[in-house]
């Protein structure tokens, strides 16, 4: 049975049918992080005043994957016309070139991960807090059994909230901090656990980097062993990069916004 | 909408996130960076005049 209106343009929609459902499916995802960002906002404005956390984030690593993603937007729209040229060498190429941005974007959004991951906030039971990556923990460190000592590369402070706004402070000196399990009241990693702020970062970019790795996926997937659509239906699989290029272009829009508020508010 | 027409979108985004990005690093005294997304800001309407003037023949639709 062939599947109708995978190429001409269905009469009462004005589009083919795989344009239409990408659509659908891009209107569905503008509600999904539409309800984030709306969350966020929530979340932002009834925050504790001066519990918010300000330039956690490296605003460098941010602008190198919004300059990333960018440039794959490019490639995206240089190997879906190249197919409509006919060049499929082109194409092979830009689509080659999108795949290599996208693991670029994966490999800078897994480093931010880990650097939070290994960044502790400790609180102390003289009310003070080391904060800092981690360095090591002794061997027989053991926060249950109050045995060993962690070292952090960091600081520690008296005020809590000396730790929300670090743009505001200039010149922050860091050094190695070792504390005894003993002295230890609470031990956290920046996980999303932590706090709100974390929370809904990694919320909304571990659903982003999921749509970069399916994007990824799929667009893998043309480039591969889809492309022999090329040699019998160069039309439809035109189409099939359009749709593909549409998810893309959606994935860095998102993006878009969320450098903006994430990294710059 | 076709890609073009999506794409002309996501240039005028990137265009205005550019100019905000500006904003934001001359205000934060990042002046390395104000610079960089002026000049980013430039470059990004340079690319979108060349890309529609290329795909002049292919549907907005």
């Amino acid at each position: 049975m062939e599947i109708p209106y995978t190429i001409q343009a269905r009469p009462d929609t004005g589009v083919y049918n795989a344009k239409l459902g990408i659509w659908l499916f891009l209107a569905s995802e503008v509600m999904l992080f539409g309800g984030l960002f709306s969350s966020y906002v929530l979340l932002r404005v009834g925050a504790e005043p001066g519990m918010w956390p300000h330039g956690w984030l490296d605003v460098r690593l941010g602008t190198a994957n919004t300059i990333i993603l960018a440039l794959s937007a490019i490639t995206t729209l240089l190997a879906w016309a190249a197919c409509k040229v006919g060049q499929f060498g082109k194409f092979k190429f830009f689509h080659a070139c999108t795949l290599l941005c996208a693991l670029a974007f994966l490999g800078i959004k897994s480093y931010e991960y880990h650097d939070k991951w290994i960044h502790y906030e400790i609180k102390l039971n003289d009310g003070t807090f080391a904060d800092g990556h981690l360095v090591e923990k002794s061997e027989d460190f053991d926060l249950a059994k109050k045995t060993g000592t962690v070292t952090l590369h960091g600081r520690i402070v008296n005020d809590e909230t000396l730790l929300y706004d670090l743009r505001s402070q200039k010149d922050i000196k860091l050094d190695e901090v070792t504390v005894k399990a003993a002295d230890i009241k609470q031990m956290e990693n920046y996980g999303p656990w932590h706090n709100t702020y974390l929370a809904i970062y990694f919320t909304m970019t571990g659903l982003h980097a999921l749509h970069i790795l399916g994007g990824s996926i799929v667009i893998g997937f043309l480039w591969g062993p889809g492309r022999k659509m090329w040699k019998t239906n160069p039309t439809q699989f035109t189409n099939r990069i359009e749709v593909s290029g549409l998810f893309w272009h959606f994935v860095d829009l998102v993006w878009i916004f969320l450098f903006p508020v994430l990294y710059l508010t | 909408m076709s890609l073009k027409a999506f794409h002309l979108i996501f240039v005028t985004s990137l265009t205005l996130l550019s100019l905000s990005f500006s904003g934001w690093a001359f205000a934060n005294g990042k002046i390395l960076f104000g610079i960089s997304g002026i000049v980013a800001a430039i470059l990004v309407v340079i690319y979108g005049i060349y890309f529609l003037k290329k795909l002049k023949k292919i549907s907005y639709l």
